[in-house]
């Protein structure tokens, strides 16, 4: 189910129980085991059978492994820790299986999106899993550990090209369909749409790194499994960072549980979120805004330009919306996540708007994708030239965040647009900066410069959505021409 | 905090915010339900304006497809459409009502009955181009009609083509359509200018209270309001305003040996008690001095199965062969201009009902309206008296 009325009045209450009764050192625990509730509850229908509870039960075994290859290895030497890691693992297991029993409840009664296998089978596999996990750790710990982390960044990034890759995904299906008796002839790529799935992996991905690279601090299970699922930023993100949200988790039991200013700023951000998602969005959704079928069908071209500032509108209120609610809901539990949105097509060139826009992502791949192959290019002999350095790091890291989306061309065409238009607009700010400096003491040119950047900027935002938007290139291109005044 | 920032919000604070919250709301809506603001708001449009008039009345119960909706807001539909603009003087402004045949049923624009007359490009003598505009509505009943028509009234037409049929005539239908019932003020006032034997105080008129005259009591309205304005955006880009389906089921041909129509089970002798020809009139009058020219619109005649007794599945021969009888008679009796083209399409020709027509059958249609539109278009055309007689075709 996605995040609608009913399940953020569901949060809202269950917050202001958590704040208002719950005694401060159970509150992580809390948030443990209301996220891991909420993953299965989250999850929509899908059509394998056993998918809506084996994919979130399988985000906390991706959650456990993470967990495992990035304890440091001094980890094993406190007791305390080690203590309380056994007992998460125990409370997840329970809540695994436990959360099968849904079976033997009535459809209008289960937390499960459809009828869980038998628990006992879930038990013995969730046990046996868990014995192949230790196991691998044990191995994994007299292993090259860069090497294992390395195997773990490239197994995450499998699974997420085999889920965003229609062929790929359309196979798992398949696969899934015949092993539980289903007919493998009606697979198709939404049958495996894991909810969270593409934030878990870029969490996953930034701790196994971040391991790597020795900036993530020593987490236990739970603070661990607890950051890779928190269930109000679960759904749509922002993506946190670990370092920083264990802050907030370590200060919830000195935190005031009904704080009128944490409560008051959170209702704000909750009431934004809600105007932004359900008054502006949704009713950009009803007929205002560019879709696959209305792009098709449309036979004007200041019709189609109407539709995509639509679109582009609606986007933005959505996910906006979307973070507002996931912010307001962290803050009723205590946690501050990152912002997400900054005002991004009010910025007058694109490396602003991506700094502004799905920051949390964009840092991401900054940290991830550009830093890194940026500091590879500059090692190698010879070193290429810093504009070529530029151009291949700026578009790695724009189509690694397009294929993020899903792969296909469309996506891979998007980050092209965006990777290319950083690159564009670096160098010509590199090259124009003085005369730049200069039109600070000629106010009334800087003004109309920045109306014209606004307005360029705009645009080539709002042209880009037509690649991301469109998941057909034939149509994307077809439409693409037509908002020029081609192929009608 | 979450995050250690210092603030001034207080418990207390926020009680009186959320207080105020809630006394602003109430008074909002009693003010609201005071002011009864909804006729206003539907003039208030993007249409006409921002984004193209429709071509036809909102109708349809899936926006997400169609990008069109039915309301019951008489103002909002009349100012998302496209007559409700002004007329320039070189336009002859026809205005087409009726039901789901005039409208376009299964049909694009283009190939409406409003739409293959604007193709035929006709002038008037004086050299003013007709503009044919489509104000039907899928709806069988006279009261309908005459409801948009008195609405229509202000968008200065210069004709007005009425077609009917036997359908829209049965007295115990007329409060039927929702969008008559959901506006009682207006069809309450209809039935007494024009004395009208409808019960004003039917159980079916929606009379609302003053809590459903509130913004709550009238989210749907308002929800409908916005939503026509929302999907003008896609109907400005594709031109599309209905789903068309690119199969249906075709009108049927044979028949159980049954003669029943409406309340009657068997043949009986039909009079104007039965038929609301009273509404008619009220039409008639409405239009004030615009002509209107009433048309006895086509319908299926069937070849199969107890064809004897039925001519299509809507109409017994006995109910419509009186029907038609009467019409002509009253159209006489009233000088009225009268063009009976009820059997002039080939049974190929029609869809899904025995009044909904193909591309090529409206085309057909609208060639013989478009002769029945002539005497109109004459350098002096004597438009009170227009030789009625002379118009009564078949």
């Amino acid at each position: 189910m996605p995040l609608d009325l009913a399940s953020l009045l569901t949060f809202a209450t269950a917050a202001v129980l958590y704040a208002g009764l719950l005694n401060g050192r159970w509150r992580g625990w809390a948030l443990l085991i209301g996220s891991t509730l909420a993953i299965y509850w989250l999850q929509p229908p899908l059509a394998p059978r056993f998918a809506d509870y084996v994919l979130p039960t399988a985000t906390l075994a991706l959650a456990i492994l993470g967990w495992l290859l990035t304890r440091p290895p001094d980890v094993e030497s406190r007791q305390t820790t080690l203590r309380e890691d056994r007992l998460t693992l125990v409370v997840l297991f329970v809540l695994a299986v436990g959360m099968a029993f849904n079976r033997y409840l009535d459809a209008a009664y289960r937390l499960t999106a459809s009828r869980p296998p038998s628990p006992l089978w879930t038990a013995v596999i969730l046990l046996g899993l868990g014995g192949l996990f230790l196991l691998s750790a044990r191995l994994a710990a007299k292993a090259d550990q860069r090497r294992v982390l390395s195997g773990g960044i490239l197994f995450m990034v499998v699974v997420f090209v085999a889920l965003k890759t229609a062929v790929l995904s359309t196979a798992v299906a398949q696969l899934w369909r015949t092993l539980t008796g289903q007919n493998p002839a009606l697979a198709a790529p939404t049958d495996l749409a894991w909810l969270g799935f593409s934030y878990v992996a870029f969490r996953l991905i930034h701790t196994l790194r971040d391991r790597q690279t020795g900036l993530l601090p020593a987490l236990s299970l739970r603070e661990y499994v607890t950051y890779i699922i928190f269930a109000p930023a679960f759904i749509a993100g922002p993506i946190d960072r670990a370092e920083r949200f264990v802050q907030d988790l370590r200060a919830l039991p000195h935190m005031v549980g009904l704080d009128a200013a944490r409560f008051g700023e959170a209702g704000l951000r909750i009431a934004s979120g809600l105007f932004k998602k359900f008054v502006i969005a949704d009713s950009l959704a009803q007929g205002m805004s560019l879709t696959a079928v209305n792009a098709a069908q449309a036979t004007s071209t200041l019709g189609l330009w109407m539709l995509l500032y639509g679109y582009a509108l609606r986007l933005y209120f959505d996910f906006a919306g979307y973070t507002d609610m996931a912010i307001g809901l962290g803050l009723l539990f205590g946690i501050r996540l990152p912002e997400n949105f900054d005002r991004p097509y009010l910025k007058s060139n694109i490396t602003t708007f991506w700094q502004s826009w799905h920051m949390t992502l964009s840092s991401w791949a900054r940290f991830y994708v550009f830093t890194p192959l940026s500091r590879s290019l500059l090692r190698r002999k010879p070193r290429p030239s810093p504009t070529l350095i530029v151009l291949v790091a700026q578009i790695a890291t724009m189509t690694t965040i397009g294929l993020w989306h899903g792969i296909s061309w469309t996506f891979f065409i998007w980050g092209l647009w965006h990777g290319v238009g950083l690159f564009v607009h670096k160098q010509w700010s590199d090259r124009t900066r003085k005369w730049y400096r200069e039109l600070a003491e000629k106010p009334w040119q800087k003004r109309a410069w920045t109306l014209f950047s606004w307005f360029v900027t705009l645009q080539f935002v709002v042209l880009g959505w037509v690649w991301f938007l469109l998941p057909e290139l034939g149509l994307a291109a077809a439409t693409f021409g037509k908002l020029f005044g081609f192929g009608w | 905090m979450a995050n250690g920032q210092s603030s001034t919000i207080t418990w207390r604070m926020i009680g009186r915010v959320l207080g105020k919250t809630a006394v602003l709301f109430l008074l909002l809506n009693l003010l609201f339900a005071g002011l009864e603001p909804m006729e206003t708001l539907g003039r208030v449009s993007l249409y006409n304006w921002l984004l193209p008039g429709r071509v036809r009345l909102p109708y349809g119960e899936n926006p997400a497809e169609s990008y069109n909706l039915s309301l019951n807001n008489v103002p909002a539909m009349l100012a998302s459409h496209a007559i409700n603009r002004p007329k320039d003087d070189a336009e002859f402004r026809v205005l087409l009502i009726g039901d789901s045949g005039t409208w376009g049923w299964f049909l694009p624009n283009e190939d409406t009955l409003a739409g293959q007359l604007n193709a035929l490009g006709l002038e008037t003598a004086d050299g003013r181009t007709v503009a044919v505009y489509n104000f039907g509505y899928p709806v069988m009943a006279l009261s309908k009609d005459v409801l948009l028509l008195d609405a229509a009234m202000q968008t200065d037409p210069d004709l007005i083509l009425w077609p009917v049929t036997l359908e829209s005539f049965p007295r115990d239908k007329q409060l039927f359509p929702p969008l008559v019932q959901a506006n009682p003020a207006r069809m309450r006032r209809l039935i007494a200018d024009y004395a009208l034997d409808l019960d004003a105080n039917d159980g079916r008129f929606i009379t609302p209270t003053f809590l459903d005259q509130t913004i709550v009591g009238q989210r749907r309205n308002l929800a409908d309001w916005l939503r026509l304005q929302q999907v003008g955006f896609a109907w400005a880009a594709t031109g599309i305003d209905q789903a068309i389906p690119a199969q249906f089921d075709l009108r049927r041909s044979d028949f159980e040996a049954d003669e029943s129509w409406q309340t009657f089970t068997q043949a009986a002798t039909l009079t104007t008690d039965d038929l609301a020809f009273d509404v008619l009139a009220a039409g008639m009058t409405a239009a004030g001095p615009v002509p209107v020219l009433l048309i006895n619109e086509p319908m299926y005649i069937s070849q199969g199965q107890n064809s004897d007794l039925r001519y299509n599945a809507f109409y017994p021969r006995w109910a419509y062969d009186q029907y038609r009888a009467l019409l002509g008679e009253t159209a006489v009796a009233h000088n009225w201009p009268y063009l009976d083209l009820w059997d002039t399409i080939p049974p190929d020709e029609f869809t899904d009902t025995p009044v909904h027509l193909t591309a090529v059958g409206n085309k057909l249609y609208a060639v013989m309206v478009a002769e029945g539109i002539r005497p109109f278009l004459a350098e002096k055309p004597d438009l009170r008296h227009p030789n009625p007689q002379g118009l009564i075709t078949r």
